[in-house]
């Protein structure tokens, strides 16, 4: 399993069918094995607050939906994922490629990547930053049923060194 | 017309559909005037009641669905109208009530006031009607993705806070799906 295999699997594995994403050169790969799925819905949003959005709609109408962005996209969808996401108990999974960690070498990605973890932790969101494809694939896989216990997003944060 | 009685045109439409109703006096009126199961109230998250609408029509192609938006709201989440016609989900219809004021904060002006809402839906390709020119029943039931502007003026109805707890007007929804 290469570290984009083990996302894959992960979602597959956790019954992921529905997924909004906004690029990240690290998930273009995972983005292209989504695109030729059959199994999965997948809508490029212009946003990331917008993608919240339809992801409760997604839940609403019986899928289970997933995000795909860079922890920037956090910031853009703070109020989205407190008075819909949390506000509602709508389960979603969140996947983040984490920006601005040991070996960016883009220095506008640094302080937003630093702020990420402190950010989650003041919304009170369960958040995990696997090391390994093994351990990515097993936090995922497991994240959406912690999601639905939890009534709140749950997010997978991958660093530039995990890939 | 205020947008009271616009929801009340609106509503005269509806039988079974799947509605998403926009924060604030909207889903406070529309609750005053007709709750339903079949209704999602939005009691936060300003702007995504076209990208929930988005989201449930994708997953419920079966159902025709209904989004009761408001100008504020889309002046808030202007890349709705690009995702919305990427997708063009046949089963949406997205209302926009435009009485050109942030009617829930006290009616201050917005910019769409002098706006062509459905003028610009329609310049990034979406099938676009003003509501007095149309038969929104046949425009909900037709086989298209639709966006309707429905013009009326500012304006607040004394309509009650809404009682429903968030996960009761979801788990309600969902139940009946």
């Amino acid at each position: 399993m290469d570290s984009t295999e083990a996302i894959y699997n992960g979602l597959k594995d956790a019954g992921i069918n529905f997924i909004v994403s906004v690029p990240c050169v690290n998930l273009s790969k995972l983005l292209n094995m989504i695109d030729e799925d059959d199994g999965i819905i997948h809508i490029p949003v212009t946003r990331e607050e917008e993608g919240i959005g339809l992801c409760a709609g997604a839940f609403l109408g019986g899928k289970k939906p997933a995000i795909l962005m860079q922890n920037s996209g956090l910031g853009n969808s703070i109020n989205a994922l407190k008075s819909l996401t949390e506000l509602y108990e709508f389960p979603l999974l969140m996947i983040m490629s984490h920006r601005g960690t040991e070996g960016e070498n883009i220095c506008g990605q640094v302080p937003m990547g630093q702020s990420t973890p402190l950010i989650l932790e003041a919304m009170n969101f369960n958040f995990f930053k696997p090391g390994s494809p093994e351990g990515a694939y097993e936090d995922i896989r497991s994240s959406w049923e912690l999601s639905i216990e939890e009534g709140k997003p749950v997010s997978v944060l991958l660093e530039i060194k995990y890939w | 017309m205020q947008r009271r009685d616009a929801i009340e045109k609106i509503m005269k439409s509806i039988d079974d559909e799947l509605i998403v109703c926009n924060i604030g006096f909207p889903s406070r009126e529309l609750y005053d005037i007709e709750d339903r199961h079949e209704t999602f109230y939005m009691i936060g998250s300003m702007g995504l009641a076209s990208s929930i609408g988005l989201g449930l029509a994708l997953s419920k192609p079966d159902k025709d669905i209904v989004v009761i938006d408001g100008d504020g709201a889309l002046l808030m989440n202007m890349g709705s109208l690009v995702t919305v016609n990427a997708c063009s989900p046949r089963n949406l219809t997205w209302i926009v009530i435009n009485n050109g004021a942030y009617g829930s904060t006290g009616n201050q002006e917005t910019y769409a006031k002098d706006l062509n809402l459905a003028e610009i839906a329609s310049s990034v390709g979406l099938k676009s009607y003003s509501f007095k020119d149309i038969d929104l029943k046949e425009i909900i039931k037709d086989d298209e993705c639709n966006f309707v502007e429905f013009k009326c003026k500012p304006g607040n109805s004394t309509a009650p806070i809404i009682e429903f707890s968030p996960v009761f007007i979801k788990e309600r929804f969902m139940n009946i799906l």
